[in-house]
């Protein structure tokens, strides 16, 4: 779906005559592979390249060096822009900012227009995305009268009706509060087990990404770790030299292990944690 | 206050005027500001209050919605009323205190003045408030499309104005917000003379246009990341087209121009100009 090979961008600062300044390095020489069908997380503190490297994806930015494929197109392809653009959605993280539509079901629909869909497949289109992020009903609201969890999903749902076959979300939930940020996961959720989208979300918060098929952790434009939610949430010591939060229930096994509690690497949430502390009182 | 201004802002309902063409709406406003203009003497202005207020009923907008708007002109509104009162030369003397003198002109003219401004706000507002900007915009595109011919950037402008549209309500938040938190932080916008007042935006505006730019380089983005590419080979998810209630409606404002002229060709040749 997505490959990457050798990924570089530098930011450059320009002065006043257009002679560059100096340079920031913010995504260097990442090598991805993530396969079709997949829920992938991303994770990094701020300034670890995490966003810049979603910009890739969608070719809002083309690599310095070094090349990325989105379904085998390449990015630096300016003939496959479109397609790259409408296969590999992107949601942002001010909600405000990405609705383009004063009506919820304008800006639905304000994709399959720039795409040239045919009227009547806009509105089925329309339909079956907003339906398919639980929005149906406030189809005729105003955008700025929804809550941010509510905005986030309309903007999911107005990538979806370009029927991608990734999504990636950059930071969906920064500015959310809790029960908005459950409710957009839980969606990103659904799209990628009921319809096999690819869903691609960089976060900082980990309880997002505990259910996530695969997690690369990103640190000054590098993939510093990768691996299964468990892998990489065993890595306790690591995650924090990373300024890196761990899932609670991680965190409170991984502190019982340093007191001599016999419990096992990467757990993952507060069920996982009971299950164990139980099979270790009956043995007692 | 800042939030009263209602120009630009949709109000969802379901009415006969919602329902109509954008296009309609826009030449239906085009006409009425036109016919104030136009419009002489008593008669003329009657017949503008009576469409006025039938189309205003017709919309379903609750009318205190539409005055709340009249609010933020109320300055421009008074500075009128008062130049045109004491400034304009007239037959017959009102009133006299010093240099300040009311004549019988200056009293028609300032309140025929104050009427005008009045629903010349009311009547563009039916229009924002009636019609969503995206409609606004699919309609101006349209009843432009000529000029295309010309290299005029019409989906271009159209385009823009429909995003101006969409931020007014968001960045009149912003402005109430970063006015609570300079104030918060000891800043005074309201004592003072006039040019310490304008010293006093400062703190506000600088921030607001920062947040302004940022928001536009925002949106900017997620439009390209949903594959906008400017109106060539871009279809409409509601395209336009004219249907009975429409061709009725022209009809109708057709007949209303028509008549205000008549009324103000007959006042002037019978000077019956009332008042």
């Amino acid at each position: 779906m997505i490959r990457t090979e050798e990924l570089t961008f530098d930011y450059e600062r320009l002065d006043e005559e257009g002679n560059i300044e100096s340079k920031k390095r913010a995504v260097d020489h990442v090598n991805l592979h993530i396969r079709p069908g997949k829920f992938i997380a991303i994770l990094g503190h701020n300034g670890s390249g995490k966003s810049t490297l979603a910009k890739h994806i969608n070719a809002i930015l083309t690599p310095t060096e070094g090349t990325l494929w989105v379904d085998g197109m390449d990015t630096k392809d300016d003939g496959k822009l479109w397609s790259i653009r409408q296969d590999a959605g992107m949601v942002f993280q001010n909600p405000d900012n990405q609705i383009i539509g004063t009506v919820v079901e304008e800006d639905v629909g304000f994709g399959p227009e720039n795409l040239g869909v045919p009227t009547d497949e806009i509105w089925t289109r329309v339909e079956e995305s907003l339906s398919a992020v639980g929005m149906l009903k406030y189809r005729h609201h105003s955008p700025n009268k929804l809550s941010g969890g509510q905005k986030q999903r309309v903007a999911i749902a107005g990538v979806m009706a370009m029927h991608p076959r990734c999504i990636v979300l950059d930071e969906p939930t920064a500015m959310l509060d809790p029960n908005g940020r459950k409710s957009v996961i839980r969606t990103a959720q659904k799209l990628n087990r009921e319809e096999g989208i690819t869903i691609i979300l960089i976060t900082h918060y980990m309880e997002e990404v505990v259910e996530a098929d695969h997690i690369f952790v990103m640190d000054s434009g590098k993939v510093v770790m990768e691996g299964s939610p468990r892998e990489v949430f065993s890595q306790v010591e690591e995650l924090k030299r990373l300024r890196l939060d761990v899932p609670q229930a991680t965190l409170l096994a991984f502190e019982l292990r340093k007191r001599g509690i016999v419990l096992p690497n990467g757990i993952l949430n507060n069920e996982e944690l009971v299950d164990e502390l139980c099979q270790l009182k009956s043995r007692m | 206050m800042i939030r009263d201004i209602t120009l630009g802002q949709y109000y969802p309902a379901r009415s006969v005027i919602h329902q109509l063409d954008p296009r309609v709406k826009l030449v239906t406003t085009m006409i009425f500001i036109v016919s104030l203009f136009l419009a002489k003497g008593v008669t003329g202005y009657a017949i503008a209050t009576v469409f006025l207020i039938t189309v205003i009923r017709m919309s379903k907008v609750p009318f205190r919605f539409m005055t709340k708007g009249l609010k933020a002109i109320l300055m421009i509104l008074m500075l009128t009323v008062v130049f045109n009162l004491f400034l304009i030369d007239g037959d017959y003397e009102l009133w006299r205190f010093g240099f300040l003198r009311i004549t019988d002109k200056g009293l028609k003219t300032a309140v025929f003045m104050a009427v005008r401004l009045v629903y010349l706000i009311l009547g563009s507002s039916i229009m924002t408030l009636t019609t969503t900007p995206n409609d606004l915009t699919d309609g101006l595109e349209r009843l432009l499309g000529p000029f295309k011919k010309i290299h005029v950037p019409v989906h271009e402008i159209a385009m823009m104005m429909s995003i101006a549209l969409r931020f007014i309500p968001i960045l009149l938040e912003e402005t109430d917000k970063i006015m609570k938190a300079q104030i918060a932080r000891g800043a005074d916008f309201e004592t003072g003379n006039l040019i310490q007042k304008a010293k006093a935006m400062v703190p506000l505006l600088v921030p607001l246009f920062i947040s302004a730019f940022r928001r536009a380089n925002d949106l900017a983005m997620a439009m390209e990341a949903r594959c906008y590419h400017g109106g060539d080979g871009r279809t409409k998810m509601k395209p336009l087209h004219y249907e009975r209630r429409d061709r009725i409606a022209y009809a109708v404002v057709w007949s209303y121009l028509l008549l205000m002229v008549g009324a103000g060709w007959a006042a002037s040749f019978y000077g019956i100009m009332l008042l």
